[in-house]
């Protein structure tokens, strides 16, 4: 934590997305877990992400980024799956 | 359906060029879990394919995006107080032009002023008004979760019909929660004669077209987005989307746009569902269904009825 005489004049933040360096994935009690067999790539988990926490390389999902993810299960409800099954599962944090 | 199918693919087609693309709204922002906003300003800012400037009204956006030292934001960000996002943001729109005669700035600069509740049909709507009146080439986007949520859930004049809030509550004085219908904002502002549409996470093309056409207009724009809130509305963390979809579904939240004084619905739903299916899974509603609310239910239901009826009636005409 910085002292009030170190801070920008104006409290301004010169560091664009500086909120990456505060991890928010200890606010986790259950984490989404991505079974690869069932994802048909629809990319909804990364649209419908509030945390930014679906990890996309090349226009492909490949995981999570626990770092961030907080849990709250919005990837695993909006998965469509392949023939019923989701491709996305919460499971409690800890098992 | 061979269409429909076909139509969903392109959207993912685009979609996939999207997700290579840079997301100017950073993780590692304070927002809850499973909070509709985020979501909201990331579409926002990912139909926006020019260079933004950004303000932010206080409200629950505002004050989990730059806590000291941190700040989610990619774009340049002014923090504004509740009630002038809209009259800062014109101010620094119409510096931007003065320097753009001068050459000292690059042409196509876009300015978005994100705005709740609270700080858009209460606090701010005074300087909004002002804002889209005088024309600013801005976009105002609304992002409604329905109560001062960042404070602790008091009622504001986007709180719905019979909705239990702090300063609203449901009890043995007055059993039905919020007696008053909601200001139809989106409305106010298409009256302002500038493009107004009202829009929905859950249905993100309608929403990103709607964005991307409000930038090709010049002047003051103004978009209204559903925002589900899972602690004022007192449901899961995972049902924000769910959620968003269900007040379209129920023509709760219908989805249409006002262009030249024309409204237009953009999205008809197959099927209207009853209100029910939106109301009934949130523990703000919880009290409409004890004994002795229905008289609540039944007005609610007519009050959807009737907005969507004369939604479409103006639809028709304008076609």
């Amino acid at each position: 934590m910085k002292k009030w005489t170190e801070l920008v004049p104006g409290a301004v933040v010169l560091e664009a997305g500086s909120s990456a360096r505060f991890k928010t994935g200890s606010w986790r009690t259950f984490r989404p877990v991505w079974l690869q067999e069932n994802c048909i790539q629809c990319l909804m988990c990364w649209l419908y992400c509030p945390d930014m926490a679906v990890k996309v390389v090349d226009g492909k999902m490949t995981g999570f980024d626990y770092d961030y993810c907080k849990g709250c299960g919005v990837c695993a409800k909006e998965c469509p799956g392949k023939q019923g099954k989701k491709a996305i599962v919460m499971e409690p944090e800890g098992k | 359906m061979e269409t429909r199918e076909l139509l969903k693919w392109s959207a993912q087609v685009k979609l996939r060029e999207k997700s290579k693309q840079e997301v100017r709204f950073e993780h590692g922002h304070r927002m809850c879990a499973g909070c509709g906003a985020p979501t909201v300003v990331k579409m926002v800012l990912m139909a926006t394919e020019y260079p933004v400037v950004v303000s932010n009204a206080t409200g629950c956006l505002e004050v989990s995006t730059c806590i000291q030292d941190y700040t989610a934001w990619k774009t340049p960000w002014i923090h504004t107080a509740f009630e002038n996002a809209a009259a800062t943001l014109s101010g620094v729109e119409t510096m931007y032009r003065a320097l753009l005669k001068k050459g000292k700035m690059p042409e196509n600069v876009k300015f978005i002023a994100f705005g709740g509740d609270g700080g858009t049909y209460d606090i701010g709507l005074q300087s909004l008004s002002g804002a889209m009146e005088r024309g600013h080439d801005m976009l105002y986007v609304c992002y409604d979760n329905g109560a001062y949520m960042n404070t602790g859930i008091q009622r504001s004049s986007a709180t719905p019909l019979g909705a239990d809030t702090t300063t609203s509550p449901a009890g043995s004085a007055n059993p039905a929660g919020k007696l008053q219908v909601r200001k139809d904002l989106t409305r106010i502002m298409g009256a302002h004669g500038i493009y107004a549409a009202q829009a929905s996470p859950s249905h993100w093309l309608d929403l990103m077209t709607k964005v991307k056409k409000a930038h090709q207009i010049k002047g003051a724009k103004f978009i209204n987005i559903i925002a589900p809130c899972n602690r004022g509305w007192r449901t899961a963390t995972d049902n924000s989307i769910e959620l968003s979809r269900l007040a379209v579904e129920t023509c709760y939240w219908p989805l249409y746009e006002i262009e030249d004084g024309k409204l237009k619905v953009t999205v008809v739903p197959e099927e209207k569902k009853p209100a029910d299916m939106f109301f009934k899974p949130q523990g703000r509603f919880k009290h409409l269904y004890s004994p002795g609310n229905e008289g609540m239910l039944q007005r609610i239901q007519a009050e959807i009825d009737r907005t969507w009826e004369r939604l479409l009636k103006e639809s028709e005409q304008a076609c």
